[in-house]
């Protein structure tokens, strides 16, 4: 029943946002500080999420070790990126690392 | 050229979008697997998609979920997350502002990133088209339908394979934000912008209801502003030397 609620309660704020500028049209001026800050909204919010799963993947202590099959296979993914930019790519290449590191290396 | 009806229009601007569509394809898989894995049930995987249509913020919202993150935090995320939409609306604003008003919550609540790199792409090109809003609406419906589709798919993918859960399904998520992240850290304010922002997610991880998240990327967006306006300044500095 929450999740419901919470499903409810993005689409509100999502078709809010979307159509918001659509519907009121000419009378909503951005100042330009938010046009500048909304740039750095999607890269913060995503690297936020990712460090923690991928530094302390039990939710406990930093593992900085090549038993943890997350960071190996971030490091992976970061290098496929930054030298390649092909997004399919770098998932692809995130998850096999990953898969074989668990299956093939750490034998779990 | 233009197209001449609105039937033309529409397919033409779903025709256009094909690339999108390809590319979003496997996050809509990706997202339905996740739904699967987690305390979601499947109809609310599906739901989300139907309702939200946002893949970053419903991404975000099952990894929160998982986190036991709290409902309001939840919906701040999504607002936050998706705030980037306004820009997105008040670029195309002055090619929809004629339209009648059911007209303009219906190509809003359409509007994603991919339909909004089509439809800046098409005005560009045809400023002063009759049929716009019609292209407008055969780009935003057929994302709408292949997000639903392979949401779908994902779903039955991981009710097909539940060891995918015990597996780590959850690096999916994370190798699909590296995709998005990493090619914008070429440029130097967004690179100070994410390590500001990880680096306090990592201090901040135990705060309840997610509050780190909050606060990182409070401090990241105010580090990437600071960075950015330090970078001009320099330049103007030295363009003048």
């Amino acid at each position: 029943m929450t999740y419901t609620l919470t499903i409810i309660g993005m689409a509100v704020i999502t078709v809010f946002i979307k159509a918001f500028i659509f519907v009121l049209g000419d009378r909503v001026v951005f100042p330009i500080w938010l046009k500048e800050a909304l740039v750095f909204v999607p890269v913060t919010v995503l690297t936020a999420i990712i460090v923690p799963m991928v530094l302390a993947p039990h939710g406990e202590g930093m593992e900085l070790s090549w038993r943890n099959p997350q960071l190996i296979a971030a490091i992976a993914a970061i290098l496929v990126c930054a030298t390649t930019r092909r997004q399919l790519l770098t998932i692809a290449v995130g998850l096999v690392v990953f898969f074989a590191w668990q299956l093939g290396v750490l034998h779990q | 050229m233009s197209h001449p009806t609105p039937l033309t229009s529409f397919a033409a601007g779903a025709r256009d979008t094909l690339p999108m569509l390809i590319g979003a394809a496997p996050f809509g898989v990706i997202f339905g697997a996740l739904v699967a894995a987690s305390q979601l049930a499947l109809w609310q995987g599906q739901f989300m998609s139907l309702g939200v249509f946002a893949g970053s913020s419903q991404f975000i919202a099952i990894g929160l979920a998982a986190g036991q993150a709290g409902i309001l935090v939840i919906w701040m995320a999504t607002f936050i997350v998706n705030l980037r939409h306004m820009l997105y609306a008040a670029t195309l604003l002055p090619h929809v502002s004629h339209l009648p008003a059911r007209w303009r919550w219906l190509l809003g609540f359409l509007l994603t990133d991919e339909t909004f790199a089509v439809m800046n792409a098409y005005y560009l090109k045809h400023a002063h088209t009759p049929h716009g809003h019609w292209y407008f609406l055969g780009s935003g419906l057929s994302m709408y339908g292949n997000w639903q589709l392979w949401t779908l798919v994902g779903l039955l993918f991981g009710v097909a394979f539940p060891k995918l859960q015990t597996l780590g399904l959850d690096f999916a998520m994370v190798a699909t934000f590296i995709a998005i992240v990493v090619p914008q850290l070429f440029r130097k304010p967004q690179l100070a912008a994410a390590i500001a922002a990880g680096v306090c997610a990592w201090f901040l991880r135990d705060l309840p209801y997610k509050l780190g998240l909050m606060a990182a990327t409070l401090v990241g967006v105010a580090v990437g502003l600071v960075s950015s306006h330090w970078l001009a300044r320099i330049r103007a500095a030295r363009s003048k030397a």
